[in-house]
């Protein structure tokens, strides 16, 4: 086989981190980092440049800051540990490295309260940073060596003695809110406490410049960018502007008169963050982060933008972590252009210099999760006309966004363009399918399938628009797209088939609903026709007890461009279908949900045939997913497996503990056992007739001298049924029937879930997809040898001769390891050395996280990774493969991680981030190559020196992990 | 043998006197002590001198004790003729009327003549005392067996449970918990996997060879330390039509001890105070060393062929408008793994005899391969039917539509 081991499965992360707790920027290298409460830290720049660190103790990332003008940056974590980050250079491209950690050290005695980092500034310089504490100090230290340069503290007896007596007697000043650098004299700082007061400080004789002594809650600080004013935000839902400098007591009335509530009258929230930012010609922009009323919209997640006469609150969907503006010009000191703004769900950026401030489409970051997904699908290799296509419908419905380019542009793309157009699918909680460019590092969206409209759901369509009404007050206008709420929880997409040659796409939903859909690049009003097919074929004794059926529309719908259903099929009863398959060469839709199976010919838009797979004595299938009794036993039981299994995994952390921890486990287990029954499997099982795949073939059904086309179903309950499908002629075939007949039944004696079905040609390779041959993008299957049939169920592999089903070989994995099979993808694997050759093979991922590559067609095991935690039920269920050993999986509801077992197709970020030389008024002559003075290179020689230095640090702390 | 040796010496012309009765005839003829011949010459001769050549016979012989005894090989044919003291006494049935149930101890002395009718009569004379009826091994289905005692230390046992696709359930439940081994570093507490329950009626409470707290080591030959109980649940569901665990059970006091002669199956279990759980325990878990030389036992009694073929309980494949049909082998492909055969280990220690025998069986189908286990030990009957009935199978007797 052509595979050889990796280092690293897992390639790269898409999709937006699932919770973000902390944001920074740098503008000198345009690149913006978010830190996450499972303590990773991500950065992005120009898309495809993305890094991606992660701290060694599983704390929350609550600060991110970038050293002016260097590659290093600085993390805060909410166990008070710093740590000092910094993009290296390694053979040609650049990596995120780790390089030092801090803990401020109090002096000896001193409560932790008084080393409880509260604010960092990183100084101008990029020599100093000063982390304000929660016992009121400002403490000192040089970077990146982190020493303590304890006789420049700012301890809280120094500032408390400068402060004027009449400031409210005296009155403990509480923590260090915020520290702001003076951005006209690096030696003047601000330090704000808690309390209110604002004291700025010369770092360079040690000593009080100017008190501002403000009386509410302290919330944040801004000075303006000609050093004349400090912004104050306090928790009242106030903001004060102060001068500084000059005579305090002549300007005093001024002082008054630039507070302002400004959503005022009755109380409202803190003000958490305030920026004001000069424009070259006209008014300021200033934006600020909370300040609502507190009675009337406390639960909204604003940011007020006030420029000129324009005042609009951003409301967004979900809580803002924080915001930036990005400033025009290289050195990032014109006029604010971009307002980007992390919320807890997505990052949204918006256009500040554009009429009406539309939203900028982020190339990545997207919210995969703006409504649950529920279901995904991958396609390889899509034809060029069809990619145009999609592109296109798509573009339609991206009118609203800004045309501005996308505005972080750090660092260079160095990886190669992606050999082919990838499309990802992914089916959403609220009915709708999203298509995702998955050829490269970014996941970026293309366009977006709305199913609802064929049906009558309870929402209004035109409720969710922006009803701000005229003269409102807040001026709110909703921006972002995360919406968590469904609206029908029958509209969800559980199966998504696309055919890539024909355009014909068709998805089933939760509520047994199968809709096929065909491109269509002009909008067109049409009625969708529906058919109720009966699954259950007259069986007895049922009562389904779950959701009803959705009500179809009957009058003509105006569909936009893009996908347009023109055929639906109602099961009956209107269970979840779990398996879908499209045959676009014959037309044909097969469908299967708990309770049997069917196929449809969309052409002549009727039903070929229905199977009833239901055992009678299957109560829990007969009822449906309302069914109490069992249903709250199992859940329970797996509620409280969920809590152990966390408890286990979170103990993990510390090897230190083990053996306490081993202790703590078994006491667990010996007061709550854990019982498991081991019984064989009988046919009387639960959900034994639940279809679990359809498959397609063109084989030799009957004898070995015909082929024809083939429908195979694998159930539950172990057991493969196949017909023979006489499909007419291409010039019969609109007005001649399709038909099928039953043509064998295999239950397998193991009566595990069936999960795959593939039949092998002559050569032993699956057959192609319908049309592929047509299009001339596969070889032909190979008729003249025999053909094989592989079932593929939770617990074996089965290699069965045709049209003689005789078993032939297989490959047990669960009697052998105790894992299952949970999902299985035919994949080719490409040769590194040789363009043309490939073989073909299994890979299939295990209940316990495994993934594992079984070859073709002699089932035999080849290589076995460890992927997924097992614990991760959901990662696990999520995962989808490509057709060339790639794969994806939900590493939280927000994120897709890919991975990649071929040495061919690796989608990896390869770039380089270059520190631009910070450019001082001084040395104006950067350009020239040549012109490096001997200063230059002594520094030059520092700088490696100072790399190898670090270089050694890191390895020790790998050593340590 | 002493009997043996006595006989000889009373008959000095080495002739041996047969009195056969098939119904109400006798016949009465000599054979050559030193000469036997084979069983199949030996039954042709019995058809003959009865005159009943197309009569399938079931033939058994009175013993020095008086036991009635069935001969349908050359093994227990040779024995006959060796112990015959003076006169060997013989009793022919036709098969199909055949009546099991009369072999036995004290099958001959509990009615002096007829054996067939004491039986035949038994309900009414023999209401006090009712009698052991001992049945042919291949009317029993193995239900479960105590398997690899040779190579397994003392406190551990390999259970095997057929299922055989019927009704009793297999009946256990398992658990995490943990366990104390000995290691180097001294004791350790580690996590283990122990049954939990045994449900009334179930298969594994019926054998009596697995209780609740047996905490399990193996499943089909593959050891659980390290798994997790969902996932030696999932192993023992898969092999539940054939499961063999390896446990070590709580109540160490019914351990087989493996005395000199190797015949182990049989020794009982009194003195049960030696099987020393500390010497044992110690083989089991000291050492990688140890759990090495057990993990190559294992290879060696479980050969892949063997684990794949003894399963089947093959698919079923319905062809259209047909009757269902197991699905039989490829022949190709198959023709490898199909050979080697379930043996019992307990064959392993009959003698050669015994294996010749195997062969000869083949004139005698039916009882083939059942019977030659009554010269070993007939405490674990052995190759079950559904093996025969595939052997059958994979000489293309599948019949699909």
């Amino acid at each position: 086989m052509l595979l050889c081991f990796l280092l690293s499965l897992q390639t790269v992360e898409h999709g937006f981190p699932h919770q973000p707790s902390a944001l920074g920027y740098s503008p000198s290298l345009q690149l913006l980092a978010i830190g996450t409460r499972s303590g990773a830290i991500k950065l992005y720049g120009t898309p495809g440049v993305e890094f991606m660190g992660l701290h060694d103790e599983n704390a929350a990332v609550t600060q991110v800051h970038f050293m002016p003008h260097q590659a290093d940056m600085v993390t805060l974590l909410d166990d008070n540990s710093l740590h000092m980050w910094t993009l290296r250079r390694h053979k040609g491209l650049s990596e995120l490295l780790e390089i030092g950690r801090f803990m401020l050290m109090g002096p000896p005695g001193a409560p932790p309260s008084v080393t409880r980092v509260t604010a960092v500034l990183p100084h101008s310089s990029g020599e100093l940073l000063l982390l304000g504490t929660e016992g009121g100090h400002v403490f000192v230290v040089e970077v990146p060596g982190f020493r303590e340069l304890e006789e420049r503290n700012i301890s809280l007896d120094q500032v408390s003695n400068s402060v004027p007596v009449d400031y409210i007697g005296r009155r403990n000043l509480e923590h260090v809110e915020a520290l702001q650098e003076n951005p006209t004299n690096p030696s003047q700082v601000v330090i704000g406490y808690g309390r209110g007061l604002m004291v700025i400080w010369d770092l360079e004789n040690q000593c009080a410049i100017q008190h501002i002594p403000a009386t509410q809650q302290l919330e944040s600080m801004w000075w303006t960018e000609d050093g004349s004013y400090i912004l104050s935000s306090h928790s009242d839902g106030s903001y004060c502007r102060w001068r500084v400098g000059g005579q305090e007591e002549t300007e005093e009335e001024e002082e008054k008169e630039k507070s302002d509530i400004p959503y005022g009258h009755f109380p409202c929230k803190a003000i958490t963050k305030i920026v004001q930012l000069p424009t070259e010609e006209g008014p300021p922009f200033l934006l600020f982060s909370g300040g609502m009323p507190r009675a009337s919209y406390g639960d909204r997640h604003c940011i007020t933008v006030i420029h000129s006469k324009t005042h609009v609150a951003l409301d967004f969907t979900s809580r803002i972590i924080d915001f930036f503006v990005i400033r025009d010009g290289l050195e990032q000191t014109g006029d604010p252009s971009v307002l980007l703004v992390l919320v807890e769900e997505e990052l949204v950026v918006i256009d500040l210099q554009t009429e009406g401030w539309p939203v900028i489409q982020t190339p990545y970051l997207v919210p995969l999760h703006s409504s649950a997904i529920t279901c995904s699908q991958h396609v390889s290799a899509i034809p060029l006309k069809l990619w145009e296509r999609i592109i296109a419908v798509g573009e339609l419905q991206k009118t609203h966004y800004s045309k501005k380019p996308w505005p972080i542009t750090g660092g260079q793309n160095l990886g190669p363009d992606p050999p082919q157009r990838d499309l990802l699918l992914t089916g959403h909680e609220d009915g709708t399918v999203r298509f995702w460019d998955a050829s490269g590092v970014c996941l970026y969206p293309l366009y977006k399938l709305s199913t609802a409209a064929v049906f009558h759901t309870d929402a209004d369509p035109n409720d969710n628009l922006n009803q701000s009404a005229e003269g409102e007050w807040p001026p709110f206008r909703k921006v972002g797209c995360f919406d968590p709420y469904s609206d029908d929880p029958r509209l969800g997409i559980q199966k998504i088939h696309l055919c890539k040659y024909s355009g014909y796409l068709t998805v089933a939903g939760t509520a047994g609903q199968i809709l096929v859909l065909e491109l269509n690049d002009e909008a067109a009003e049409q009625t969708v026709e529906a058919k109720v097919v009966d699954l259950l074929q007259g069986q007895e004794g049922f009562r389904w007890k779950g959701h009803t059926q959705l009500d179809v529309r009957e009058e003509p719908v105006l569909f936009p461009p893009g996908f347009q259903p023109f055929t639906l099929v109602q099961c009956q009863p209107p269970a979840v279908v779990t398996a879908l398959n499209l045959h676009s060469e014959w037309k044909l839709v097969a469908f299967g949900t708990s309770h049997g199976f069917g196929l449809y010919d969309y052409q002549q838009k009727n039903n070929v045939l229905i199977k009833c797979t239901l055992n009678p004595s299957d109560q829990l299938a007969l009822e449906g997913p309302l069914s109490r009794v069992k249903s709250i036993k199992k859940s329970l039981r797996q509620s409280f497996r969920r809590i152990r299994r966390s408890r286990v995994s979170l103990r993990k952390h510390h090897l230190q503990e083990a053996n306490a921890r081993l202790e703590a486990e078994l006491a667990e287990m010996e007061l709550a056992p854990v019982q498991r029954k081991i019984e064989a499997r009988s046919s009387d099982d639960s959900f034994t007739g639940l279809v679990r795949t359809l498959y397609f073939a063109d084989t030799f059904l009957s004898d070995s001298s015909h082929n024809t086309p083939s429908l195979w179903a694998g159930t539950n309950g172990g057991c493969v049924f196949a017909y023979m499908l006489r499909v007419p002629a291409v010039e019969h075939r609109a007005d001649e029937p399709v038909t099928a007949q039953p043509a064998k039944e295999i239950q397998l004696m193991h009566r595990a879930p069936v999960v795959g079905v593939v039949v092998l040609d002559g050569h032993g390779a699956p057959l192609p997809e319908p049309l592929e041959v047509a299009h001339d993008l596969a070889r032909s299957p190979d008729m003249q040898g025999s053909h094989h049939l592989v079932v593929i169920s939770e617990e074996q592999f089965k290699v069965f001769t045709l049209p003689k089903v005789s078993s032939k070989m297989k490959l047990k994995l669960t009697a052998v390891d105790g894992s299952r099979v949970r999902r299985v993808g035919v994949a080719w694997f490409g040769s590194n050395c040789k363009e043309d050759y490939s073989e073909s093979g299994l890979i299939f991922l295990t209940n316990q996280g495994d993934v594992h590559v079984v070859s073709l067609p002699h089932v035999k095991m080849q290589v076995q990774y460890p992927c997924i935690r097992r614990e991760d039920v959901s990662g696990i269920a999520s995962c989808v493969f490509t057709k060339h050993g790639q794969g994806f999986y939900l590493i939280s509801p927000s994120e897709f991680e890919r991975f990649s077992l071929s040495t061919r197709f690796v989608v990896e970020p390869r770039c380089l981030v270059e520190v631009p030389l910070h450019l001082d008024s001084s040395n104006p002559h950067r350009a020239e190559p040549g012109g490096a003075t001997s200063a230059h290179r002594c520094v030059m020689e520092h700088a490696l020196l100072n790399d190898e230095s670090e270089y050694s640090k890191a390895e020790r702390n790998e050593t340590q992990i | 043998m002493n009997k043996n040796h006595r006989a000889p010496s009373s008959h000095s012309l080495g002739t041996v006197e047969v009195k056969s009765k098939f119904g109400a005839e006798f016949r009465r003829f000599s054979l050559d002590r030193s000469k036997p011949g084979r069983f199949d010459e030996f039954y042709g001769l019995l058809q003959h001198v009865h005159r009943i050549p197309n009569v399938e016979l079931l033939v058994a012989y009175a013993d020095v004790h008086g036991d009635l005894l069935p001969i349908n090989n050359d093994d227990n044919y040779c024995k006959a003729i060796s112990t015959a003291s003076p006169l060997l006494r013989l009793f022919l049935q036709r098969k199909e009327e055949a009546d099991y149930t009369m072999f036995g101890t004290d099958s001959m002395t509990r009615k002096k003549n007829t054996v067939l009718s004491a039986v035949l009569l038994r309900p009414d004379t023999n209401k006090k005392k009712p009698p052991v009826i001992i049945s042919l091994p291949k009317d029993f289905r193995p239900v479960s067996s105590i398997i690899d005692v040779d190579i397994l230390p003392e406190t551990h046992r390999r259970v095997r449970l057929y299922k055989h696709g019927q009704e009793k359930p297999l009946g256990f439940y398992i658990r995490d918990g943990s366990s104390v081994r000995v290691t180097p570093q001294g004791l350790e507490k580690v996590p283990g996997i122990f049954i939990s329950r045994l449900v009334p009626g179930g298969l594994a409470e019926s054998t009596g060879l697995l209780a609740v707290n047996d905490e399990v080591l193996e499943v089909n030959g593959i050891e659980v330390a390290g798994k997790s109980l969902d996932q030696v649940t999932d192993m023992m569901i898969a092999n539940s039509h054939n499961l063999i665990i390896t446990v070590k059970p709580a109540n160490q006091r019914n351990n087989v001890v493996r005395g000199g002669g190797g015949v182990g199956g049989g020794t009982t279990s009194g003195s049960s105070g030696r099987s020393s759980d500390s010497g044992a325990s110690f083989y089991g878990y000291s050492s990688h060393g140890a759990s090495a030389s057990a993990a190559s036992h294992i290879i060696q009694n479980f050969p892949v062929g063997e684990l794949d073929s003894d399963e089947e309980e093959e698919d079923l494949v319905i062809e259209a408008g047909g009757e269902a049909e197991a699905i039989g082998h490829a022949p190709s492909s198959y023709s490898i793994a199909s050979v080697p055969r379930y043996e019992p280990h307990l064959n392993l220690r009959t003698n050669p005899s015994s294996t010749y025998s195997i062969h000869t069986n083949g004139t005698l189908p039916g009882s083939s391969g059942s019977l030659n286990n009554t010269n070993a030990d007939s405490a674990t009957p052995s190759p079950d039917r559904a093996k025969e009935r595939r052997s059958l199978e994979e000489e293309g007797t599948v019949i699909t539509l």
